[in-house]
């Protein structure tokens, strides 16, 4: 009989201590995964940030270490310095990447380091209990915004993946979504196209996703996959923002 | 510089004899930002390192050199950088990380004027900065204080192993003018670079990639949610600190057992006061001297070889009185401790010293 459900040895057999719902657990399964599936978990480092997965190293069967908050692409880059026959990755969200952090990813992306950064963008900060973040959108809600954002006091929402689509070091930039089986299955062959061109050392590459945390939006599991879809996705557009440019001969 | 044989006697320039030194010493990746006055070190060092099979990243920031600098040393790079006061108080996060996950580095700090952006002239007052920790948490960094160009260069040599040895960054604390004098000086051998293929044998701790073998994975951290977790890690860090104490404590001294007032001072101030004490002797004052090396630890035991002759202990320094704090924990309640100083990039001369220490004397003995 054919197993319809097997353990990844890209994740280490273990309780996450992620709230429940939260998309966190199927990103980390991609991401190790795809590693596993290409044979490269033991070829691998990763770079955990500041937030929810700060202990992503626990979860993911990869070297790893941790960083300050926001600034995992620095330290990736460092490590790219001294293994550049290995694959590394950073793992952020929104606050640590698009908020204290966005010298480091800027510069990273500029300068077309060859390590793939996966931004979980939740629009949200969830550690710390639910405050606005860069990416939390208009009119939404958060401790630090109890009366829902407004743009007079706070500014627009920051769309990451545009932003970095500008620069020139940037091979591959894609935004997947989590909140339904066709967005995950889309999602892992962003993962793996990324872990790919990142192979070919053609630049930088960026995956980001568009993530729940039902706990901080006050929702079920559910309620927040229907949240994302309704008002996520249509301020921050799925798709690929920058790829190689395909060599015809 | 690089063709210069080792052993033979060449004129260099303090900062580029500092880059040298480091790249000599094995330390193969650099990480840097400019700013004055230590700029010619990433300029040295951009130029030097790719072609003798190191790295040179400039960096967005200091910021994202110290965690460059943090992600190559936990990776088991050997890791070299350095900056000047506003940019290794920028640094200091990234210490505060390095400490708790045990990841070596040789930091160089030439150090100017502040608080603030301050000046560009030399300074000494990141001597908290640099012994009390600038970061969060409790930690402690090794922090060794050159008085020459020669003395700087066996340093850095000499840090780039203790870095490994002790698994924690070591800093080398390097007034303005050492950055910008030159000096004749005697360069070492350059130890070979450890290639990337051999960090998994050499740094087993390093993360590098485990292979085939996940038994073998590594995690480089500084996070323990658990309290008592925490604490035992700190524990077991300040045992480490406590041997590092009793190895690593450096110190120079000069006629402190038969002297009228012994005079206290790092880097080139100690040179300054070498020159002071001399004027003061033909002035009938027998001036003895400590000169601190390393500034953490700090050589209190130096100060239980001060005699009975000796009525007052005098800091000179280019602070307001913050390695006094010091001098204050060295002396006891056995003598008086006094100060004196220049601070935002004044120098005194030696004559300035020696008439501020015969006055501090004369009312010593009134």
């Amino acid at each position: 009989m054919k197993p319809v459900f097997t353990y990844t040895r890209g994740m280490v057999r273990t309780d996450t201590s992620y709230c429940p719902g939260c998309t966190h657990g199927i990103a980390h399964r991609l991401i190790t995964e795809t590693l596993d599936e290409m044979g490269l978990l033991g070829g691998t480092i990763g770079v955990a940030p500041i937030g929810c997965a700060v202990q992503a190293h626990k979860f993911m069967n990869v070297d790893m270490c941790e960083s300050a908050h926001g600034r995992a692409p620095a330290v990736a880059s460092g490590i790219r310095r001294v293994h550049p026959d290995k694959i590394v990755f950073t793992y952020q969200g929104d606050g640590d990447l698009a908020s204290i952090g966005t010298a480091e990813i800027i510069h990273a992306a500029a300068r077309g380091e060859k390590f793939t950064t996966f931004f979980i963008n939740n629009c949200i900060y969830g550690m710390t209990g639910g405050q606005m973040a860069p990416t939390t959108l208009l009119g939404q809600r958060s401790t630090t915004s109890q009366g829902g954002r407004t743009k007079e006091q706070a500014g627009s929402p920051v769309r990451v993946s545009e932003l970095l689509s500008s620069l020139d070091g940037a091979a591959y930039i894609e935004r997947v979504s989590l909140a339904s089986p066709g967005h995950i299955r889309n999602a892992k062959k962003a993962v793996r196209r990324a872990f790919e061109i990142q192979r070919q050392g053609l630049g930088f590459t960026f995956v980001e996703f568009l993530s729940t945390c039902p706990t901080n939006w006050g929702l079920t599991p559910p309620d927040a996959m229907k949240w994302l879809i309704d008002n996520m996705i249509p301020y921050y557009p799925l798709g690929v923002y920058r790829e190689p440019e395909v060599k015809t001969s | 510089m690089s063709g210069q044989r080792a052993g033979e006697k060449v004129l260099l320039k303090g900062n580029e004899a500092f880059a040298e030194a480091a790249i000599r010493g094995g330390l193969r990746f650099y990480f840097g930002y400019p700013i004055t006055p230590q700029s010619e070190i990433p300029e040295y060092m951009s130029r030097e390192l790719p072609r003798r099979g190191g790295v040179f990243l400039q960096a967005e920031s200091e910021l994202g050199a110290i965690n460059m600098a943090y992600g190559a040393g936990a990776a088991g790079g050997a890791v070299f950088i350095s900056s000047s006061s506003p940019g290794i108080a920028l640094m200091q996060e990234g210490m505060s990380f390095l400490c708790s996950a045990e990841v070596p580095l040789v930091a160089l700090n030439v150090s100017r004027g502040g608080p603030g952006i301050g000046g560009i002239q030399p300074g000494q007052a990141d001597y908290f900065q640099a012994t009390r920790g600038g970061g969060n948490g409790d930690y402690r960094i090794p922090v060794f204080a050159p008085a020459s160009i020669q003395e700087a260069i066996d340093l850095i040599y000499e840090a780039a192993g203790l870095a490994e040895t002790w698994r924690n960054p070591v800093m080398i604390f390097a007034d303005g003018i050492m950055g910008q004098m030159m000096e004749p000086v005697v360069l070492p051998e350059q130890r070979p670079f450890i290639e990337s293929v051999e960090i998994r044998r050499r740094k087993p701790w390093a993360i590098s990639g485990y292979g085939d073998d996940d038994s073998r994975r590594n995690i480089v951290k500084s996070l323990r949610m658990q309290p008592d977790e925490l604490e035992a890690h700190v524990e077991y860090l300040f045992e480490k600190y406590a041997r590092a104490e009793k190895e690593l404590t450096r110190v120079e001294t000069r006629d402190i057992d038969d002297a009228d007032i012994v005079l206290v001072a790092y880097g080139t101030v100690a040179r300054i006061a070498r020159e002071a004490a001399d004027i003061l002797a033909g002035r009938g004052i027998k001036a003895g001297l400590i000169r601190p090396v390393s500034l953490w630890p700090f050589p209190y035991a130096a100060f239980d070889g001060i005699g009975p002759r000796t009525k007052v202990v005098i800091s000179a320094e280019l602070s307001m009185g913050q390695m006094l704090d010091d001098v204050k924990i060295g002396v006891g309640k056995r003598l008086p401790a006094r100060l004196i100083h220049r601070t935002g990039g004044m120098i005194p001369t030696s004559l300035e010293i020696a008439d501020s220490a015969e006055k501090i004397y004369r009312e010593a003995v009134q």
